[in-house]
């Protein structure tokens, strides 16, 4: 087994689990917001935030899609030995992980059912840049509204048009987490990435 | 002067203080061992193990003494320890048919291979009560004989080489686990028996007791009730294969049902399945009739309305630590709630009280 | 109680729990299923508040606990003792100085921040479970968005009463989608469901749900055109600290039907005390 394997987990689960926990909750509580969250550091190429996000909510209940190139061997072992979780294919996971190319297409996740909405699956996108400017987000958690540098647009229109079904998001990027609920409508921003430049209804 | 009801803290401790010495009532009696509860108050023990849903024959006595034997109360004391255990895996299915029988009654058959074991019951023992017992006289020793060898088989094998009872199919999917997952309707019936197999006894008893009076009757008959200890194998993944981790009393009712047969199945006997922790055999007798109950929409039987039928009805009513928090949450102040209806009936007496006057003066 | 993990739940029980509060607030107002644990305090008595605090508290929280507004009631009391001893959290009773706030039947009166947690106790999650007792069917009822029974219900009190009598525990419309149980406060708390800069997360711990609304989420009290929802509460002020606005309690003070008002809300009325403000019956017998 690789040394790589068996660190970069919590040092102290229960408390560092609680704490990251607080961030991801916040960020996904008020879309739009970055926060910075620590604790866990895995392998290339994940983020630290995305590995703290997986020890955080990941274990043998919730099958995980390792997307693209997280799919190597150090996330692999990583992953199982410091949450038990098992791999599954995308239309199987609970939790997915990779940066958005990777991820796509979006169609083959699970996004619950009318009955049971939140047996959907949440994607954890790693970005190269996660900054409260770019697309402008409305809808709970947000006041007026807010802005997100979002990979894309239309892809998360589409998501919110499924309402009350959908996938869920969170965005790393190094050690910072930020994320999109299937709730929050997102529009392109109007040429300047002030809030106050949303077109949104 | 009204002073906002302060001290609860005091209070609690207080009550916490007093509870402990009436638990330990006269100093002057000897107080109650744990292995005394457990050796002498055994039914109780296996009450508590069996809803409880944990067997441990000495924490289910400490909770009896803890309870002061209040059973629900122990119960409860069981499953809060239980859901701090950290969980090591899933045991291979007990082979109820290789149980060392310390009973076993059939009441379909008057003999067959295995025997009639009548074993420790109360079932002919006059209700009178014994004042030896409490001038503690020593018991004399009851009379033994040598352990017959071999499985004890079931029953129902016996009718099923007849094809006169349905086939209890084999499903080798693993059993959806009702204490780590919310509880889903509808149900199936390895959830079912679940659910049933710690639900509280007095209510899967007056449930199975309805059946018998008529509500959703299923004419039932004890196939067989044995009452013995099995041996818990687990599989362990570094040696490769099963061994064995220790033993566990059960007790295992399967009742043989008539049945006339339905738009889908032909006339046959079917099946009621009882299985509880420790010797509980007015559980597991209820069980199986409840279970039998349970199954009419897989036979293609009527929905008669009745509520032994009603598998929402059932499965939401039968735990007994469910049911008790929430009766008796409602000795909690409710000040609030109760304030807004205050204002809601004074209002709606006043305009009701006005409406009259006008009706009167008009 | 050195035995059991930080916040007595196991970390694979918290893991569960905090997940069905991410879909929770993804999907505001939907009841979240989750494996409720048994807890060394009773069903009813708050055992889905627990569980969600004990999933979400950190060591630099500060918890407060409230039973009908009050710090100091007996519940409240246990339910605070509990995590000082299993999470060794700092506990308040000052609402302003909690970033955890547990409650059971109320909202405090002192509007709460961006920094704040707002965790209810919940009874019976379903808002159309006495209108319908099955499960099966009301979960049908809102994946249909079939909402027409709550409203035959409501007017047929209308008709009836001339009122709602519907007194607390008053369903609210949440975006627009989701009909939602707000726990059994007066409905006099209603109005500060909606944009709420503090996250609010619903604990049902017999019934085995979660849900939630994220800050600023829209939240409606049931309605009609020709019958507006109307926030009540007793037409007195407070007999302590003369607060015009708060929520009151009814406390009876002789055998001869003498009675006075007092704020639910303990924390709100000591501080108005401390700030000078005395009632009619502050500061010298009331009876």
């Amino acid at each position: 087994m690789q040394a790589e394997t068996l660190s970069g987990g919590f040092a102290d689960p229960a408390i560092q689990s609680a704490q990251a926990f607080r961030g991801v909750m916040e960020a996904m509580a008020r879309p739009g917001t970055v926060r910075s969250i620590s604790g866990a550091t895995p392998p290339a190429p994940l983020s630290g935030a995305a590995g703290t996000v997986l020890l955080t909510l990941c274990d043998p209940d919730t099958p995980v899609y390792l997307a693209g190139e997280a799919d190597c061997d150090a996330v692999r072992g990583w992953l199982a030995f410091h949450t038990g979780a098992p791999l599954a294919g995308p239309s199987h996971c609970m939790f997915a992980v990779g940066t958005w190319d990777q991820l796509n297409p979006l169609s083959v996740y699970k996004i619950g059912t009318p009955e049971y909405p939140d047996r959907s699956a949440t994607l954890i996108v790693e970005c190269t840049e996660l900054t409260g400017s770019g697309a402008c987000l409305k809808g709970p958690g947000i006041k007026t509204s807010s802005a997100l540098s979002v990979p894309e647009v239309q892809a998360f229109q589409h998501n919110t048009a499924l309402f009350p079904l959908g996938l869920d998001f969170i965005l790393t990027c190094g050690n910072t987490v930020a994320a999109l609920p299937r709730s929050t409508r997102v529009s392109e921003a109007d040429g300047a990435t002030e809030v106050s430049s949303c077109t949104l209804p | 002067m009204y002073v906002a009801v302060k001290g609860g803290e005091r209070a609690i401790e207080n009550a916490h203080a007093w509870l402990a010495e009436e638990r330990r009532g006269d100093k002057s009696i000897a107080e109650l061992g744990i292995a005394q509860i457990r050796e002498q108050m055994k039914l109780a023990v296996d009450r508590v193990m069996a809803e409880g849903s944990l067997y441990d024959p000495d924490l289910a006595a400490l909770a009896i003494k803890q309870a002061r034997g209040d059973l629900i109360e122990a119960i409860f004391l069981i499953r809060a320890y239980r859901t701090t255990l950290p969980r090591f895996g899933a045991s291979q299915p007990v082979d109820t048919g290789a149980m060392a029988c310390d009973r076993r009654i059939s009441a379909t058959f008057k003999d067959l291979p295995g025997g009639q074991v009548l074993g420790p019951t109360f079932d002919y023992t006059h209700r009178l009560l014994d004042f030896k017992l409490a001038a503690d006289g020593e018991v004399p020793k009851a009379p033994q004989r040598d352990a017959a060898a071999g499985d004890v088989p079931h029953v129902t094998d016996f009718l099923n080489r007849e094809g006169l009872i349905e086939e209890a199919p084999q499903d080798d999917t693993d059993p959806p686990d009702l204490t780590r997952e919310p509880l889903e309707v509808p149900a199936d019936r390895a959830l079912r028996l679940q659910a049933l197999a710690r639900a509280d006894e007095g209510f899967t008893l007056g449930l199975a007791y309805s059946t018998q009076r008529g509500y959703a009757r299923n004419h039932a008959f004890v196939g067989e009730l044995r009452i013995g200890a099995v041996s818990v194998e687990m599989d362990i993944p570094e040696l490769g294969f099963a061994i064995e981790i220790g033993e566990v009393a059960l007790t295992e009712c399967e009742t043989v049902n008539q049945f006339k047969g339905s738009k889908t199945e032909p006339p046959q006997f079917t099946r009621g399945y009882g299985l509880v922790f420790g010797q509980t055999e007015r559980k597991a007798i209820s069980m199986a009739l409840v279970d039998r109950a349970l199954r009419w929409e897989e036979l293609g039987e009527d929905d008669v309305g009745a509520p032994a039928q009603d598998a929402e009805f059932v499965l939401y009513h039968a735990d007994n630590i469910q049911a008790t928090g929430f009766l008796e949450h409602i000795k909690l102040p409710h000040y609030v709630d109760f304030q807004s209806e205050l204002e809601l009936v004074r209002k709606l007496r006043c305009e009701a009280g006005a409406d009259q006057a006008q009706e009167a003066a008009e | 109680m050195t035995q059991y993990n930080f916040a007595y739940l196991d970390e694979q029980t918290k893991r569960m729990i905090r997940r069905a509060i991410l879909k929770g607030l993804a999907i505001p107002g939907y009841q979240v299923p989750f494996a409720s644990r048994e807890m060394p305090m009773p069903y009813g008595w708050g055992t889905g508040g627990v569980q969600v605090s004990a999933a979400i508290l950190t060591p630099e929280d500060r918890f407060k606990v409230i039973d009908q507004g009050a710090d100091d009631t007996t519940n409240a009391v246990s339910i605070r003792t509990f995590f000082e001893r299993t999470a060794g959290v700092a506990t308040t009773t000052a609402t302003s100085d909690a970033s955890v706030i547990q409650t059971r039947h109320r909202i405090p009166e002192e509007p709460l921040t961006e920094k704040q947690i707002l965790v209810y106790q919940v009874p019976i999650p379903e808002p159309l479970r006495f209108l319908e007792p099955r499960e099966s069917e009301t979960r049908k009822m809102h994946a249909l968005e079939e909402y027409g029974l709550m409203h035959v219900k409501l007017y047929e009190d209308i008709s009836r009463h001339g009122h709602i009598a519907t007194s607390y525990a008053y369903p609210v419309t949440v975006e627009g989608r989701f009909v939602m149980d707000p726990s059994p406060i007066p409905k006099f708390d209603n109005p500060k469901l909606g944009d709420m800069a503090a996250i609010q997360l619903f604990g049902a711990g017999r019934e085995q749900r979660i849900y939630a609304l994220p800050p600023y989420t829209k939240v409606v009290s049931l309605d009609f055109d020709d019958h507006p929802f109307e926030a009540s509460k007793a037409d007195h002020p407070c007999g302590l600290c003369g607060a015009e606005e708060s929520y009151l309690d009814e406390v009876i003070i002789d055998d001869a039907g003498g009675r006075m008002f007092v704020c639910s809300d303990t924390d709100y009325c000591e501080r108005r005390q401390a700030a000078g403000h005395v009632g009619k019956l502050g500061g010298k017998d009331a009876a």
